[in-house]
């Protein structure tokens, strides 16, 4: 909510200047978002009358203006607006002026014709965006005063971000309330008497859905003058608060909220036909609303109707049919009570959101409409004159909220705050707010006022008064409560310990939306039903990732395009999965991606492209984080979206854990993306049972070394070796490896040839050559005849 | 045999090796001439080593198995008892002597060829190093690392929970019904009726609240969503989510919990100011600002001239939320707070655009190494 300063001090007016003034409401929690100048700096203009008007001679759009501006002798002033005309009162930049931006007004000659100053339009006084020509000031500008002074124009818009359970303080009233408080000074309400009926016209109301308008009030205004204007003062009050100039009914039903939080409407009396029926729609009813939309209407929603139709979106907005005109002379004012939650989210429903709504969604005092619709018509027989007919208030006061009682327990409050208060002190602070209370053994039985829409609980009152006494008053404490002591699982694998490895073997971790495209989506897992978001962002951010490779392809070519064809890069996060069953599985993630060299280029190292292997033993030494690298295979597997021989799938004692592989080329080419990708994927659940190391005595016998060169059929994989020679081997074995694998000149296209590595020990003796030659020979007697492996010469 | 007859006969021996002729004189001269002019030359060929290898080719020669000197010292029994003392004597001097100019001779050939090869083996030490080089943690990371050790240090566990949520668990049990315009305000990303992307990490209080018997002391971060995106707004960001619930619990130690914690985690000391606020899960509520640490509180553009940050909301637990989870509200109190993980990442790291953290540009992460 914006409000010009002036006004509110008119209400309330503490020896604090504007910036205390701010600072005060942001620190009772009315959160000061912006203060701004009601007009930019400017000075040297005067009201002036136009005298007389001639053409200038040299340009047919220019006319010369005799101007009296209260000095001895009238300015002749060249003017360009076409709507300037004798008899006007116009806001004159005279000789010596200074306009906003610094523009000074000098004597100039305009084709040969000398002007003595400017008549200005808003937009050069800084007011206004747009205009249509010269300002035109009301007669009853006094010609030669300063315009600044006149219109105190020295003052502050102050713009309030208020919280929702503060709808009491959206109003000038509201504020001034609180200023008062926070200041402990008076508050002055500009007097606001009934209007006595002149005429005897009024309408039937009838509340048809009381619970939700439990209160009506409405009057019939005759014979209003359809040119008169709004007076200035009220212009610029709206202004400065955010508010456009429409016409005068508009105007001052706007001008009233602004001022007393009460949101009014005013019909068109000749438009509606009988009485007023506050009543749900029915369902399908159409309403055209004054911003031109035509919305159907569902039967939650409450409408204000004549005899015949709903003439209005009760609480929200008027309809065009019923609209006040430029010629409408008589009016039905509505002043109404509307429950929060029959208006709560029914604005937004239909899309709108207005200054009305936006009140009664967080509440209007319930008491305040009679008094609004006095001051409105008060304020429209000032201006438009004409005759009020008697309020009409129909009231069903089962319905309307009743003020809670609240329990305030004095100890409560320092156990709440942490301070100990005199109970005076809390007794006076709720007194200002406007509480009554009734002493109780152990505190008060305190009754809000009835604007407050959010005092609803003991600590609601606990909160105003910590907010009003100030919370910088509630002491720092460092008595630590209950240190509850929980540590992870030492054996677990930590997620924390996981990035770090990857960062030190040259990963960067990057963190990608959690919704992508469709598309990639598709590519990625076509067969993953993923979860559609109803409102996205975009299309591109529509559905939720089903794997996290999404993020690192769309990184990875952000980069690639970038200039960094070196990507290595790593997510972990969730990823959202549709179970056999169909619910929905969101399962923490960590994958990672690697394109490029192997090596940052560097001397001395012979540049080679990252392969599956460099990124097998990245992961390798994630999963050895478990402390159970033993547990973990990697089995041939297939993916959509990976190469069909570069694909493995990761299990961890037969149940798979993850995939990696080289993404499928016919996907890269489709995504852009430059060179061999490799990515990988974990899950990290299955990878949190770890290993808690323990202790396996160290022989103090010497080891074996033992190679073989074997050839074999191709196809034989490493692992199929590996366990055969464990197969064939006894306990002393201690170690495979697998040190070169050969293909090619001097080997059978068929088939390979591997140089392993055995090592024996025993933790008994030292093993003899004989032994050991036994031993050995029965590994190869073993590879030889599962494998078929011979051994090579 | 007599002493120049051994003498005569090492000689020999030493004449045809080196080519040295001497002229044999009296027995007793010649003896001593014979060997004076014996060391003389040994020690002239350790000089004129120019190797180790040599060296030791002369030390065998003179002091091997077969060496001159060894011969000798193996004749002395040839000798009278008279005479065996003094040729004795006179031989081990010359083999001490002979033993000295070899480890010294071998001592600076060793020096030497230390030193050539050091200087053979010096290097360009200001190449760069080979390998691989590291790659970097995301500054959000590195943020929710820095919150996640402070707060864990004064006690707090890390919860998580889902980001697909639903409605119950992000608002109607936070005491945010239905319709309520604090809803309205989430900017919320809907899949249908009921489910929804968490808008804030507070629903996994709930969850906690829901499962766990107090004390409770927990932190929760996480990504969240909202349905918003401009040049300060990312559609999804980052929140940690703190709860304490315990018999004594006020303001007043919330108020503690925050001031330590936002002092560690800038390294400074820092002007706090708790501005009255609202959260329909909490009352009372404020909003946190923190004296601005681009301009220590002078006003910049960062602070948008006001010197103050709001970098936190946080306060008292509202009773009907403890009522929702089935925990009494008469026994026990709590606080909760929630931070957002960007806005100190990049007041920390003096980041400008909240966008460069989900661009993942590597020429920005890697500043984060």
């Amino acid at each position: 909510m914006r409000f010009s300063e002036a006004w509110l001090r008119e209400w309330v007016n503490p020896p604090v200047d504007t910036q205390q003034l701010a600072d005060q409401l942001s620190m009772a929690g009315l959160e000061v978002d912006a203060v701004a100048p009601a007009a930019p700096a400017f000075c040297g203009v005067t009201i002036g009358l136009v005298q007389e008007i001639v053409p200038h001679p040299d340009a047919a759009k220019l006319r010369i203006c005799t101007v009296e501006v209260g000095g001895a002798a009238p300015l002749q002033i060249i003017c360009g607006a076409a709507n300037v005309a004798a008899g006007m009162r116009v806001p004159v930049a005279t000789i010596g002026a200074v306009l906003p931006n610094d523009f000074k007004i000098k004597k100039a000659k305009l084709r040969g014709v000398e002007s003595f100053g400017m008549i200005c339009s808003v937009v050069e006084l800084g007011l206004a965006e747009t205009s249509n020509g010269i300002w035109e000031l009301p007669a009853d500008a006094p010609v030669g005063a300063d315009v600044r002074q006149w219109l105190t124009l020295d003052d502050h818009c102050i713009e309030v971000d208020l919280t929702p359970d503060r709808g009491d303080c959206l109003s000038v009233a509201g504020l001034a309330r609180e200023v008062a408080v926070i200041n402990r000074v008076a508050l002055t309400a500009p007097a606001i008497a009934p209007v006595t009926p002149t005429n005897a016209d009024q309408l039937a109301v009838q509340l048809a859905a009381p619970a939700a308008c439990p209160r009506y009030a409405c009057r019939v205004l005759r014979n209003l003058d359809p040119t008169a204007t709004t007076p200035i003062w009220m212009q610029e009050r709206l202004r400065r608060s955010g508010l456009r100039s429409i016409s005068p009914v508009v105007d001052v039903t706007n001008y009233v909220l602004l001022e007393l939080g009460q949101p009014l409407h005013g019909f068109d009396l000749a438009k509606l036909n009988g009485g007023i029926a506050v009543r749900l729609a029915q369902d399908g009813e159409t309403l055209a609303l004054l911003n031109g939309d035509t919305v159907t209407l569902r039967p939650d929603t409450l409408v204000i109707a004549d005899a015949n139709h709903a003439v209005a979106l009760a609480g929200i907005m008027g309809g065009a049919a019923t609209a006040v005109s430029a010629d409408t002379r008589d009016i039905l004012l509505e002043s109404a009570f509307f429950a929060p939650l029959a208006i709560s989210g029914k604005a937004r429903s239909y899309g709108l959101h207005t200054d009305s709504s936006h009140r009664f969604e967080r509440g209007v005092d319930p008491q305040l409409q009679v008094r609004a619709i006095e001051r409105a018509t008060q304020l429209l027989l000032d201006i438009v004159g004409g005759e009020a007919g008697p309020v009409v208030v129909v009231t069903a006061e089962e319905h309307l909220p009743q003020p809670p009682v609240l329990h305030l327990r004095e100890a409560r409050i320092a156990q709440i705050l942490g301070l100990a208060l005199p109970a005076a002190t809390s007794v006076e602070v709720l007194e200002r707010l406007g509480m009554t209370l009734e002493t109780v053994a152990d505190g008060w039985l305190v009754t809000p006022p009835s604007a407050r829409f959010d005092l609803v609980h003991e600590v609601d009152l606990i909160a105003d008064i910590g907010r009003i006494h100030g919370y910088d008053q509630i002491p720092v404490s460092h008595a630590s409560a209950a240190t509850v002591t929980t540590a992870p699982s030492e054996a677990g694998f930590e997620l924390e310990r996981a990035r770090l490895a990857l960062v030190d073997r040259g990963f960067h971790e990057v963190i990608t939306y959690s919704f992508i495209s469709p598309e990639l989506q598709a590519l990625i897992e076509p067969e993953a039903q993923p979860l559609r978001l109803a409102n996205p962002i975009s299309a591109e951010l529509s559905v939720m990732r089903s794997s996290l490779w999404a993020g690192l392809l769309h990184t990875a070519r952000y980069n690639q395009t970038r200039q960094s064809e070196r990507v290595r890069i790593f997510e972990s996060g969730l990823r959202f999965r549709h179970d056999a069953a169909g619910q929905l599985q969101q399962p923490l993630g960590l994958a990672g991606l690697v394109s490029g060299s192997a090596l940052p280029e560097q001397w001395g190292v012979t540049a080679r492209a990252v392969d599956f292997y460099d990124l097998k033993a990245d992961v390798e030494a994630v999963l050895a984080l478990t402390g159970a690298a033993g547990q973990f295979r990697f089995v041939a597997g297939e993916h959509p979206a990976l190469h069909p021989g570069q694909t493995a799938r990761i299990e961890r004692d037969g149940l798979p854990v993850g995939m990696m592989g080289m993404v499928h080329p016919a996907l890269a080419a489709r995504l852009d993306l430059k060179g061999d990708v490799f990515v990988f994927e974990l899950d990290v659940a299955p990878l949190a049972l770890g290993i808690l190391p323990r202790y396996a005595p160290i022989s103090r016998f010497p080891s074996i070394r033992r190679d073989l060169a074997i050839a074999l059929d191709r196809t034989i994989s490493h692992d199929a070796v590996v366990n055969c020679v464990r197969a064939g081997a006894d306990e002393t074995l201690r170690e495979v490896m697998v040190f070169d694998v050969y293909t090619g000149q001097n080997v059978d296209s068929s088939r390979k040839s591997l140089a392993l590595g055995l090592i024996l020990q025993s933790y008994s003796q030292t093993l003899t050559d004989d032994f050991i030659e036994g031993a050995v020979g029965q590994i190869v007697n073993r590879l030889a005849s599962e494998l078929g492996a011979r051994l090579r010469d | 045999m007599s002493l120049s007859l051994f003498c005569r006969s090492l000689f020999s021996h030493f004449s045809c090796q080196f080519n040295v002729m001497v002229e044999p004189i009296s027995l007793n001269s010649l003896a001593d001439t014979t060997l004076a002019a014996l060391q003389d030359a040994a020690l002239a060929a350790v000089a004129a080593a120019p190797d180790l290898a040599t060296l030791d080719q002369t030390r065998v020669h003179y002091l091997g198995k077969n060496g001159a000197l060894t011969a000798l010292l193996k004749q002395l029994g040839t000798l009278s008892a008279e005479e065996r003392p003094a040729a004795g004597n006179a031989i081990n001097q010359i083999k001490v002597a002979l033993q000295t100019a070899l480890d010294d001779r071998k001592t600076a050939l060793e020096q030497t060829a230390l030193s050539a090869r050091l200087a053979a083996e010096r290097i360009d030490i200001t190449l760069p190093g080979r390998g691989q080089t590291p790659g970097s943690l995301h500054p959000v990371t590195r943020a929710l690392r820095r919150i996640e050790r402070l707060l864990g240090n004064a006690g707090f566990a890390v919860a998580e929970g889902p980001e697909v949520e639903d409605s119950y668990h992000n608002f109607t049990a936070l005491n945010i019904p239905e319709h309520h315009p604090a809803r309205a305000m989430h900017d919320t990303f809907y899949f249908d009726a009921e489910r929804l992307l968490r808008t804030h990490t507070s629903p996994v209080q709930i969850r906690v609240m829901a499962s766990q018997a107090p004390p409770l002391k927990i932190i929760a971060p996480g990504r969240v969503y909202r349905c918003d995106s401009d040049l300060t707004h990312t559609p999804m960001f980052h929140q940690v989510e703190g709860l304490l619930v315990d018999e004594q619990v006020s303001f007043a130690d919330l108020k503690g919990v925050l001031y330590d914690f936002l002092r560690n985690f800038f390294e400074r000391e820092l002007q706090l100011r708790f501005r009255p606020s609202y959260f329909p899960f909490t009352e009372p509520s404020a909003e946190v600002d923190i004296q601005c640490v681009m301009c220590g509180g002078s006003g910049c553009r960062v602070c948008k001239q006001t010197g103050w940050l709001e970098v936190l909301g946080c306060g008292m637990v509202y009773p009907a939320v403890f009522q929702q989870v089935g925990i009494d509200p008469e026994r026990y109190r709590g606080y909760a707070f929630g931070m957002g993980v960007e806005r100190l990442a990049m007041l920390r790291y003096g980041i400008d655009d909240i966008r460069l953290n989900f661009d993942n540009d590597l020429r920005y992460l890697r500043q984060f190494a």
